[in-house]
């Protein structure tokens, strides 16, 4: 994980070298005065030569100082922190909604295979798979904000009620995925022969499905949440823009829009750093829900 | 091809993105009006008999822009799947063949853009480079190329140990012929069907950025952009928002269900390396 979170290091800081021509002179605008390049680029650390600039990055960057907003001249690390719990809060938001819809129409796909519920539910993760989420949220707005106003529109000061709109913007289409995979996963299970045996020595189906073979079936599909959290990360950035909501993936949006590079650079690596973090421990979750499997 | 034909998902898909090909070639003949010509004093205006799916904020005919948008998804797609295609092949068939220090040196570099949430890169490259629509397919094609290599890596460390390849090589055949000749016409299967995917993904990709804003600059018709003006009237003119999307979900499930097709019917085994 380490050789992995300096790669992307590398890559967050290399960022701003790819700025074509002149970073200092593309962040400070066209016409703008030489002495206001000259100030960008003293402030950047683009005077300094390449490796000492990278040392000067990591560094602070371990000590949690992403520099001060262009825009703002508050501290990066502060409007950070400020914008996190709002994603995490969707993110956990999104994952009940997937896990609440998932889970009973995974299982009873599987238990009734090939009947018209299954169809029903195969073509529903089908869509859901097919349906961009900057298409489902505005129509969600349609019609359970604007038609019936059950829901905000946008923003996140009525708690509760703001946030069930962009989480079932993004934790519908995780269900699909997930609704696949249960169904995958338990059908497999409930061909195995304890399951018949279970059932021979006198165990009703039911508790042979829920007892023994939904277990067994769980185990890939924990792994697959744990990475798929992961993935909700990256959607916010889009949901929370479809509906204003105050994360860190509006942040990152409202800064490239404004130019403001060191925040540019801090919201993406915050986001990858968390996204690396989730999937190294969904990697470790493998060994817990299944002790076969032993990380190297 | 009959055996094809009788798979459900890829005759419906192979169905989708003939039609969506079509539509997008044939755009300039079947747009009833010039995609970029506004009427503003109709600005908005809901669907009718003389515009089918209305008209968007600055009075253009929303069913044109969608026809003239299906041009911009597919050269997009089709930019960044053989872009990112030939960078994967190239490096993942070196990777697998050579093995050693190259081999080290590639995946190391896959690794870290795997680690890397790839839409967040795709990003991170428009927000530096410039939005753009030739910037969109790089940044694409940059994450893209990852999973060729990966995948063309692993089949060419199964092929490269075949007996025919040993053969090849015994009769003296230098590398390069080796790997274009005997290696690669064995390992393309599975590509098609990741390419097929990836065309979906990057059609997704490209309105996903262009909705944000990162993506096609106007006047150029995306459906992405188009999603982005239908938000900013929902309540005052629906038919923004949704007639871009029905576009994109019918492209992507098109192609998505062909890219199915094809895993059953090229090679089954493959549904598990998915």
């Amino acid at each position: 994980m380490i050789p992995i979170t300096f790669g992307i290091l590398t890559l967050v800081f290399s960022l701003i070298h790819m700025i074509p021509g002149d970073p200092a002179v593309q962040i400070a605008g066209e016409g703008a005065r030489p002495e206001d390049v000259a100030a960008v680029r003293k402030a950047l650390g683009l005077d300094q030569p390449l490796w000492t600039q990278y040392v000067h990055y990591v560094t602070h960057v371990i000590r949690g100082d992403f520099g001060n907003s262009f825009q703002t001249n508050l501290s990066v690390a502060d409007q950070i922190k400020q914008r996190y719990p709002a994603t995490i809060e969707l993110a956990m938001g999104s994952m009940f909604i997937a896990l609440l819809v998932a889970f009973p129409l995974g299982i009873i796909s599987a238990i009734y295979r090939n009947s018209w519920i299954d169809n029903v539910a195969r073509f529903f993760a089908l869509i859901g798979v097919s349906m961009p989420s900057f298409w489902f949220g505005p129509l969600l707005i349609i019609a359970f904000a604007i038609n019936h106003e059950w829901f905000p529109v946008s923003g996140r000061e009525e708690g509760l009620k703001s946030l069930v709109l962009p989480s079932l913007t993004m934790g519908l289409a995780l269900s699909a995925i997930l609704t696949r995979m249960i169904r995958v996963s338990l059908a497999d299970e409930l061909t195995q022969l304890y399951v018949t045996t279970a059932v021979a020595k006198g165990v009703t189906r039911a508790r042979a499905i829920f007892r023994h073979a939904l277990k067994n079936a769980l185990i890939p599909v924990i792994t697959v949440l744990a990475l798929q959290f992961g993935s909700l990360l990256t959607g916010a950035i889009i949901t929370e823009q479809i509906f204003s909501w105050p994360g860190l993936g509006r942040l990152l949006l409202t800064s490239i829009s404004t130019r403001d590079y060191p925040q540019v650079q801090a919201s993406i690596l915050v986001i990858a750093l968390t996204y690396i973090l989730v999937n190294f421990a969904s990697d470790l979750l493998y060994g817990v829900v299944d002790p076969r499997i032993k990380l190297e | 091809m009959k055996r094809l034909l009788k798979n459900f998902a890829f005759t419906a898909g192979l169905l989708l993105t003939v039609v969506l090909v079509l539509v997008a070639i044939a755009a300039p003949l079947l747009a009833p009006f010039d995609p970029n010509a506004q009427d503003t004093i109709r600005r908005l205006e809901a669907p009718s008999h003389s515009h089918l799916l209305g008209l968007d904020d600055l009075g253009r005919d929303v069913l044109s822009r969608i026809l003239w948008g299906a041009r911009v998804s597919l050269r997009v797609g089709f930019s960044v799947v053989i872009l990112a295609s030939l960078v994967g092949i190239t490096l993942g068939a070196m990777a697998g063949y050579f093995g050693g220090w190259l081999d080290t040196l590639i995946m190391r570099v896959t690794d870290i853009l795997l680690a890397f949430p790839g839409i967040l890169l795709a990003i991170a490259l428009v927000a530096v480079l410039g939005p753009s629509l030739n910037n969109v397919v790089l940044a694409l094609a940059t994450i893209g190329w990852v999973g060729y290599a990966r995948l063309v890596r692993g089949q060419v460390l199964k092929v490269r140990e075949m007996e025919y390849v040993t053969a090849a090589k015994a009769l003296g055949a230098r590398s390069p012929r080796v790997i274009v000749l005997h290696v690669l016409p064995n390992v393309i299967n599975p590509v098609i069907v990741m390419a097929t995917l990836g065309l979906a993904g990057a059609i997704l990709s490209e309105a996903a950025l262009s909705f944000l804003g990162l993506g096609v600059q106007p006047p150029t018709p995306s459906w992405g952009a188009m999603l982005t003006s239908g938000r900013r009237y929902l309540g005052l003119a629906n038919h923004l928002a949704i007639w871009p999307g029905v576009a994109i979900m019918l492209a992507v499930m098109g192609l998505n269900f062909l890219g199915d097709g094809l895993i059953d019917a090229l090679d089954p085994k493959y549904r598990k390396e998915m």
